[in-house]
């Protein structure tokens, strides 16, 4: 019985060895058990696979499942595939202040509507997407104390298209305790949004095809829309320097330089349009500006004490939206025996809002050439505390357990609230958690 | 006025501080590291730079889709329609 048990990873190891050899056409596929096993000798492919459940009180939740398989040629030339798929569903904050009254909203394609209780933060509950997702990179010295890596990155959602290159160089010195690297990744994305793209501070239109009294049609919902579909780029540029301390700690810095084009707005997302009196009269479709420059330096260090391995890094970035954070992520790995360990993880995180963020336009003023009520660009901290237990089982795979809470805080940046508004949580907390497993093998 | 000049300066001073930090840093490595064999700590998996690729990448997707930053550690470029 337990001989069974044991052999199963490696006949799992040997079919996806097959699958993934068969994909790439070095070997023809085979199903006998012979055969497999002999394949498993000669070429060892290293697979890692994690299961992701996140989960918001309320709100949005996904699932997220990762296969990942290395294999490393002779002269250390190394072959990693990645395959990601992921599945959302759920409401998401659709950008609109809370009210003392029932407010309705036009789903985003046009075609019927939803509701939001009284003093209710809206929540868009259309949401619903699979995303499946193929990495490859390639990884080899290339002369002496040189190493490149090439990777090939496509993603495909319902309504997205993302394509992207990256290409990596490092540099070994100072008997290989220094490491200098130069990175560069470009991405193009195509979003197709159900309903098409709003235009923008166009009033959200009735929705059409219903048998409501008070229904819009077809027409006037197309004469708020700009287009189907809008690009956009994304090109990286990453410096890096490691630097080997002690025999017990290693250091990590990175500037990154991150410039992003074309569509930047949210289609989904609305401003609720208010009167003195806070009431809303209208929700407006939301407008970014069409370009962003991002940059960001980072800095990790690791320590091996007696037995325990500190992890703790720190980022600052900064962008042409005026916005700013800082990230503070830190992990302690704890051996309970030679086999297993705990892992406690604390994360804090704290951003400024974009200098067009505001939680509502007012008919008091004129509408800003941009403007979003997005949170996720607005003031706010954040932090995660969880902790991870992984187990090295009797047949030398690993496999773990991680399980932590995210919780956002969404701060007041000095916006005046009128009337009604006062009374209502304009910046409301969300709670998550983050539940995943892993096995290697 | 001081009120007005208080945060870029401030953030460019701090800017250049790390700047001028990684210099000095990158300088003085000539003195640091270890000889090849006292490797035994560093070449465990857990000392890696990134010990853990999948819980990474999965974070890295999290965080991105909720916050309005990303990258640092690794390249954080598009590939999702989650922001």
């Amino acid at each position: 019985m337990q001989l069974i048990n044991k052999k199963t990873p490696v006949n799992i190891k040997a079919a996806l060895t097959i699958a993934t050899s068969a994909l790439l056409g070095t070997v023809s596929v085979a199903g006998h058990t012979q055969e497999s096993q002999k394949v498993v000798e000669e070429s060892s492919w290293d697979f890692d696979t994690a299961f992701l459940y996140y989960s918001e009180s309320d709100r949005v939740s996904a699932a997220e499942a990762i296969i990942n398989a290395k294999k490393t040629f002779e002269n250390d030339q190394v072959l990693n595939l990645k395959l990601t798929i992921d599945s959302l569903t759920g409401a998401s904050a659709n950008g609109a202040t809370a009210q003392p009254n029932v407010q309705t909203f036009t789903r985003p394609s046009g075609k019927g509507s939803y509701q939001t209780q009284a003093n209710a933060t809206p929540l868009d509950d259309t949401f619903k997407d699979t995303r499946v997702q193929l990495n490859a990179q390639w990884t080899q010295p290339l002369a002496q104390n040189y190493t490149g890596s090439a990777g090939v990155h496509i993603s495909k959602e319902y309504d997205y298209l993302s394509l992207g290159l990256n290409g990596n160089l490092a540099y070994d010195f100072n008997n290989k305790n220094s490491t200098f690297s130069v990175g560069l990744s470009y991405f193009q994305d195509t979003f197709e949004p159900e309903g098409g793209i709003p235009v923008a501070f166009a009033s959200m239109p009735l929705a059409y095809g219903s048998e409501e009294i008070d229904s819009g049609s077809k027409e006037a919902f197309d004469a708020t829309r700009r287009t189907d579909s809008d690009d956009k780029t994304t090109a990286d540029i990453m410096l890096g320097f490691t630097q080997v301390i002690n025999r017990r700690m290693l250091m990590q810095f990175n500037y990154s330089y991150s410039k992003v084009d074309g569509y930047l707005s949210d289609p989904f997302k609305v401003l609720s349009l208010v009167d003195d009196n806070g009431i809303a009269q209208d929700y407006r479709y939301e407008n970014r500006p069409d370009s962003r420059v991002k940059q960001s330096l980072f800095a990790q260090t690791k320590y091996h004490f007696e037995q325990n391995v500190v992890d703790v890094s720190y980022r600052y970035m900064w962008d042409d939206w005026k916005l700013d954070s800082h990230t503070i992520d830190s992990k302690l790995r704890i051996p309970l025996s030679n086999t297993s360990y705990i892992e406690p993880h604390i994360r804090f995180y704290q951003q400024t809002a974009a200098n067009f963020y505001q939680p509502f336009l007012s008919q008091s003023q004129e509408i800003p050439e941009f403007a979003s009520a997005d949170y996720r660009i607005g003031e706010m901290s954040a932090y995660t505390v969880g902790l991870k237990y992984g187990v090295k089982l009797s047949d030398g795979n690993d496999l773990s357990f991680r399980l932590e809470y995210y919780r956002q805080d969404p701060k007041d940046a000095g916006h005046q609230a009128p009337g009604a508004l006062k009374n209502v949580d304009l910046y409301e907390s969300v709670d998550a958690i983050i539940a995943q497993v892993s096995y290697s093998f | 006025m001081s009120v007005l000049y208080y945060r870029p300066h401030r953030t460019s001073l701090f800017k250049y501080s790390v700047i001028s930090l990684a210099i000095t840093l990158a300088s003085g490595c000539s003195s640091l590291g270890v000889q090849p064999w006292e490797r035994d700590l560093l070449a465990k998996d857990e000392m890696a730079l990134t010990s853990s690729p999948l819980d990474a990448a999965l974070d890295d997707h999290i965080y991105f889709s909720k916050e309005a930053s990303s990258g640092g550690k690794s390249f954080g470029g598009g590939g999702c329609g989650c922001n």
